[in-house]
């Protein structure tokens, strides 16, 4: 009875699909403190802290200027936030990450203290994307936590399927490519391989520090610091790796499916 | 010919194909505690693969971008063969269940050639696989139904439903019984369900009916995705009239009766999927090479099916 | 027969023998002799056509007299013809083919100016036509042998043209030894029908089976069995027919299968339903079940074949069995007195006789005109021709969706006539062995999927994706008349495919002849644009009305392309190759792969051996040379000859004892036999 037992429990489990984007989001980890905010204003004259402990060179203070942080290179050590004086960096506990520019990814003088949310589509692509999106995967050189995290989103819990999106085998088939890692230079001819098999209009997301600058990689000789040297990317979803969450809110936000009133899907 | 029939059948065809594939996915996913995809997603794929360009492989030929109107034609056309809400079919005088095999053998015989065509080994590997799965599942198909098709004394698919109707207590016939399992098993292989194909595959490597069209993009592929889910449509309309035409409204019913026709062929279409729904939920992909053990289990059915004709004559 | 169709039907027959005079008259002027002797073979095989179409259409057939061709000065022997129904439907196809093919011809045999003496060849070809002419209209015993025999030695002496290779001299004489078994039975047969009739005319023969006793007339069934079988190419007297073909110049080998082969469903037509009169079950029951095993193992060895030429050779198996389980189900049909059921059964049979003809002569020719391109018939080493060669594909795809028994063309149409006798066969007899025709159905669906998979592969291996060796590349299209000869075949394929209606009313005055019988009317309905089964709620079908409705149904499609797509482009791009540096002919999949899963699946029959040797330096991972061979066990060979052959050698080595070169031993033997002759006539 093996088969009656099996329908018997799955039906009784019901649907385990969390009520997001409907209702509520699911909370972040406890290590995990969302995106940063930078108040360049509250930065003591001459300090530079933050600049010294980064890891990834994300931080830069030019002599005389105000402190700019790249979220594109951070990868959320939160090293930073302990170093700082002033408490110019601080965390905010926000999930909503993904940018739809390279250079609104850079955080600190006055105006740009917080991320600009990414903005959807043009009309033309989302009527095309907005309720059937395909992507191809590609890792290039990746350490399989951004594939791991986005991997997360197939499952029972976050079900990405319900949305129309889904990861597909032949690029053929894909609107555009989700990238993931560095971009070693191994994987450079695959990625643009892979990008030239997609049938036009397409969309590149990069998904992770690596992808979008290279994270801990850049500068490296063996890696091109990130997609956007080989493809234009549409969206950068910062994130060492990013949570599942703002993955999922950097797909929908570019879909145009976030802005409206939360729908049922 | 009826020509408001035709084109209403069409239209059905057209329209139902992609909302079974759809339903199925969606039941599916509800079996497995999510939400899933909406059951009309297929259509916005559809469509969005419509309205996309396409990129053809510098190798193929014009047999590539052929191939994917002749796999929507002939599904469309042996749709209009089979007696789906009332009889006779709207082109049953064109062809039976002999015309009905051969045109979707016809369709498949060029979904294999596009799968050749772009000199991708993974095409190669579907056809290969899509034709040998084919060649055995086709004597079981036939045998289950010559089963019917004998005792009907013909094989135009709506003289066998109106006997198979007109017959008090047939339905649970032995002949019938065995008949109608062995076509379930052939359904599955030929609609590429689980145990024999898995159509929500990722791997390439594990593929059949989607290794042939890795090549395709844009209208071929939805040409061809919307060719596979009537010819599905079609396999389901097939079993489910042949072996169970209850509710089917006879030759020259009126405007209610089609109705009703139409409300009892949804409601066994629902059940139908909700069994393929069980039956891909609760088993594994079978190994390649396994799945001729399945096939042929469903010929010895068949078979056993005929002899019972025999016995209980 | 009118005067009109007999006048031309000489004429085809003189105008072969001109061809015959003509070529080996010129044979030092190559251009000549091909111009002389194809294009004289050509024009009698269009008189050819056209006297034996003309005489069914009209039916002037059945009013056809046996005469004298020219006076015979061999006792006993008359060289009389008769141009009846059954032997005019099969002059027909021999005349059709003969006509596509020496237009086909004209090009083809220019491969070999400078090389080999197209005269002589040419002087072949006639003849083959000729005698193969004569086989089917003599009316004679004797002289059908002594065409039978032209036949043979002709064809013998064609598949042996390019007798320099090893192979095909082997399968020459291959051929020349099976081709005299079957003789040698035939003979034996003949004899016995003379004593019963005390005449060679095949006149005196008509239903001269009611009258012998039954052991006679099952020993002469089994002869002809035999000795037509061997012609035939059934299952298990096939053997020499893969190896023949092939290595026959293309236009012959099309011969070959698409005619010779039929001289034994000629013979055994005529012979079962003519000669033997009312027959016992078992033979149909016999023929039903040979035909039934030799589709299965024809098209399951098809399957395994790489060679382009042996896998088509290995589909006349196939269809040749088709064929017999037309005719099996006939002759059990005819013995269980429903002559309506049997004409039906007969005309699925010999309406792929037709066809089978058609198509597999075509196909042929698209092998020929591949070969003469790429100069292999290694289909490993080919790919990607669709491209160089356009209409020969197309062509090519033509014949393999026909063969491959798919609507709307002419295949499928036979096929289903045959469909149609097995199920209504089911009706006829409430014994067991009515299981025998659903069954055989279902074997015939086998085929039918099997053959399509093969020509998936043919086809697909052929000529799609990328070339796989330097001649695919550098392939060019073959010369003219090779592609008129094709294209001939291909409208006949499409016409007997479209139009079946039609081509039944030929087989009125045969089915009339052989089974008193005329189905035409009956198997028409709707104004004779649909086929039916007989009955009057039997299957029906429409060739004609699916490729119409398949027109009619396009607008769909297109106008979804235009409601949608009409903005969207087109690029060409490399084929998706997972990111690598590009795809190699070598990565493609191979004609061996493609068949592997059913070498995997049928095990038991075809005890598949592989080897293969890896050479590496530090890994099994990275081998730096790999050797693969894969080999498949041929049953019969293996099993029946082989050891026959064994057996054969050794009772001749036994014998060969009293051939001691003695004169006196030698003396003795003759004084013994007179002897024993004397004693014997006390």
């Amino acid at each position: 009875m093996f088969v009656h037992d099996t329908l018997l429990n799955r039906l009784k489990r019901g649907c385990e699909t969390m009520a997001y984007p409907a209702g509520p989001a699911p909370a972040l980890p406890d290590r995990h403190g969302g995106a940063l905010r930078v108040e360049a204003a509250k930065c003591q004259a001459g300090c530079a802290a933050c600049v010294a402990v980064c890891p990834t060179e994300a931080i830069t203070r030019p002599p005389n200027q105000a402190v700019a942080l790249d979220l594109g290179r951070c990868i959320f050590c939160a090293e930073c936030i302990k170093a700082c004086p002033a408490g110019a960096i601080t965390q905010t506990g926000d999930h909503r990450l993904a940018v739809r520019r390279r250079d609104d990814l850079v955080l600190g003088e006055a105006g740009r203290e917080q991320l600009r949310l990414a903005v959807a589509l043009d009309a033309k692509l989302r009527r095309l994307f907005g309720r059937s999106l395909k992507l191809r995967q590609v890792s290039a050189g990746g350490c399989n936590a951004c594939e791991a995290d986005t991997n997360v989103l197939g499952t029972i819990g976050w079900d990405l399927g319900r949305f129309g999106i889904q990861f597909v085998a032949s690029p053929r088939h894909a609107d555009g490519l989700l990238i993931t890692g560095p971009v070693s230079k191994n994987m450079e001819l695959a990625l643009r391989k892979t990008y030239a098999a997609v049938p036009e209009p397409r969309i590149v997301i990069a998904v992770g520090a690596c992808a979008i600058a290279g994270g801990p990689f850049v500068g490296h000789p063996q890696v091109n610091n990130g997609a956007g040297a080989l493809v234009p990317v549409d969206l950068f979803i910062p994130g060492c790796p990013p949570h599942p969450l703002t993955i999922l809110d950097g797909l929908l936000r570019l879909l145009g499916r976030l802005e409206d009133a939360p729908r049922r899907s | 010919m009826n020509l408001p029939a035709l084109v209403l059948q069409l239209l059905l065809l057209l329209l139902l194909a992609p909302l079974v594939s759809g339903v199925i996915k969606n039941w599916k996913a509800k079996l497995q505690n999510r939400r899933g995809p909406r059951p009309w997603q297929v259509y916005f794929d559809l469509a969005k693969f419509l309205r996309k360009d396409m990129v053809i492989s510098e190798h193929a030929s014009w047999v590539f971008s052929f191939a994917p109107y002749v796999v929507f034609l002939t599904a469309l056309l042996t749709g209009l063969m089979v007696p789906m809400v009332h009889t006779p079919a709207p082109l049953s005088l064109y062809g039976g269940v002999l015309a009905v095999v051969g045109l979707l053998a016809l369709g498949r015989f060029f979904l294999a050639l596009g799968g050749l065509d772009p000199a991708s080994a993974f095409g190669g590997m579907g056809s290969s696989r899509e034709m040998t799965l084919s060649a055995i599942a086709e004597p079981a198909l036939m045998l289950a139904i010559f089963t019917v098709a004998i005792t009907a004394k013909s094989t135009d698919l709506s003289q066998i439903a109106l006997s198979t109707q007109s017959a008090t207590g047939k339905l649970l016939n032995p002949a019938h019984v065995l008949a109608f399992a062995a076509m379930f098993v052939v359904l599955l292989a030929e609609t590429g369900r689980i145990p024999v194909d898995n159509p929500a595959t990722h791997l390439e490597l594990t593929m059949i009916h989607e290794a042939m069209l890795l090549e395709y993009s844009g209208r071929h592929l939805a040409f061809m995705e919307w060719g596979a889910s009537i010819k599905q449509l079609v396999l389901m309309t097939l079993f489910l009239n042949v072996f169970f035409p209850v509710g089917l409204a006879g030759p020259g019913a009126g405007a209610g009766a089609l109705g009703l026709s139409l409300l009892a062929f949804l409601a066994k279409l629902l059940a139908l999927s909700a069994a393929v729904v069980v039956v891909e939920t609760t088993n594994a992909k079978l190994r390649l090479f396994r799945a001729p053990d399945l096939l042929s289990a469903a010929f010895v059915l068949a078979t056993l099916a005929l002899l019972s004709t025999f016995l209980f004559h | 027969m009118n005067a009109f169709p007999a006048t031309l039907l000489i004429f085809a027959l003189g105008a072969y023998v001109a061809g015959i005079a003509g070529a080996l008259l010129f044979q030092r002027a190559e251009r000549l002799a091909n111009g002389i002797g194809f294009g004289l073979a050509a024009v009698g095989g269009f008189c050819g056509v056209l006297a034996c179409a003309s005489a069914l259409a009209t039916g002037a057939v059945t009013a056809s007299q046996s005469f004298e061709l020219f006076p015979s000065l061999i006792p006993f022997v008359r060289f009389s013809i008769h141009a009846d129904a059954l032997g005019c439907f099969f002059g027909m196809i021999v005349s059709l083919l003969g006509w596509a093919l020496s237009i086909y011809s004209l090009g083809y045999a220019r491969g070999y100016y400078g090389r080999k003496n197209v005269g002589v060849f040419g002087a072949g070809f006639n003849l083959l036509l000729l005698a193969t002419t004569l086989v089917f209209l003599a009316d004679h015993a004797l002289f059908f042998l002594i065409a039978w025999e032209i036949m043979a030695l002709t064809a013998y002496s064609l598949v042996s043209f390019e007798h320099e290779q090893e192979e095909t001299r082997n399968a020459g004489v291959l051929f020349f030894v099976m081709s005299h078994l079957g003789t040698g039975c035939l003979i034996l047969g003949f004899l016995l029908l003379f004593q019963a009739s005390g005449s060679y005319g095949f006149d005196s023969f008509h239903a001269l089976g009611n009258t012998l006793p039954a052991g006679r007339r099952n020993v002469v069934f089994l002869l002809f069995l035999i000795g037509f079988g061997v012609k035939a190419g059934m299952v298990p007297l096939h053997i020499w027919l893969p190896a023949a073909h092939p290595v026959a110049p293309s236009n012959v080998s099309a011969l070959m299968s698409g005619v010779i082969v039929k001289t034994g469903i000629y013979g055994l037509t005529r012979v079962g339903f003519d000669f033997l009169g009312t027959p016992p079950n078992w033979w149909g029951v016999t023929v039903l079940t040979i035909g039934t095993i030799s589709a299965v193992l024809g098209v399951l060895y098809a399957l395994m074949e790489h060679d382009l030429k042996r896998l088509l050779a290995y589909h006349s198996i196939e269809n040749i069995g088709i064929i017999l389980m037309g005719l099996g189900a006939a002759l059990m049909f005819r013995h269980s007195g429903h002559p309506v059921l049997a004409s039906l059964a007969l005309i699925a049979g010999l309406y792929h006789t037709l066809n089978h003809a058609v198509f597999k002569a075509l196909l042929f020719l698209g092998a020929g005109a591949v070969l003469h391109a790429t100069h292999t018939r290694n289909m490993e080493d080919m790919g990607g021709l669709a491209k160089r060669m356009r209409w020969t594909a197309l062509f090519f795809l033509v014949g393999a969706v026909a063969i491959s028994a798919l609507p709307p063309l002419n295949g499928f149409v036979s096929e289903w006539l045959t469909y149609q006798s097995l199920l209504q066969g089911f009706g006829t007899t409430t014994r067991l062995i009515r299981l025998m025709f659903p069954l055989s159905g279902a074997m015939l669906a086998l085929t039918g999927a099997l053959a399509a998979a093969c020509f998936v592969k043919a086809f697909g291996i052929t000529f799609l994706a990328q070339p796989r060796s330097n001649p695919a590349r550098h392939a060019h299209e073959a010369p003219f008349p090779m592609l008129l000869g094709q294209g001939i075949l291909t409208a006949a394929c499409v016409f007997l495919g479209l139009f079946p209606t039609l081509f039944l009313k030929l087989f009125d005055p045969l089915t009339q002849q052989l089974t008193g019988q005329q189905l035409s009317q009956q198997l028409t309905t709707a104004n004779g644009l649909v086929l039916s089964g007989g009955g009057a709620q039997g299957g029906t079908v429409s060739t004609l009305g699916i490729t119409l409705m398949l027109l009619c149904l396009l607008p769909v499609p297109l106008g979804l392309w235009l409601l949608f797509a009409r903005r969207s482009r087109t690029r060409i791009a490399p084929t998706w190759d997972c990111g690598l540096r590009g795809l190699t002919p070598q990565m493609e999949y191979t004609a061996t792969g493609f068949s592997k899963p059913l070498r995997m699946i049928f095990k038991a029959l075809f005890r598949p051996r592989r080897e293969v040797q890896r050479e590496y330096d530090f890994s099994p991972y990275f081998a730096t040379t790999l050797r693969f061979e894969s080999h498949v066990e041929e049953v019969f060979q293996t099993r029946i000859y082989r050891p026959l052959r064994w057996l054969v050698l050794r009772a001749s080595r036994r014998t060969r004892a009293l051939q001691a070169g003695s004169i006196q031993a030698y003396l003795i033997y003759i004084f013994v036999t007179l002897l024993a002759l004397l004693l014997f006539a006390l």
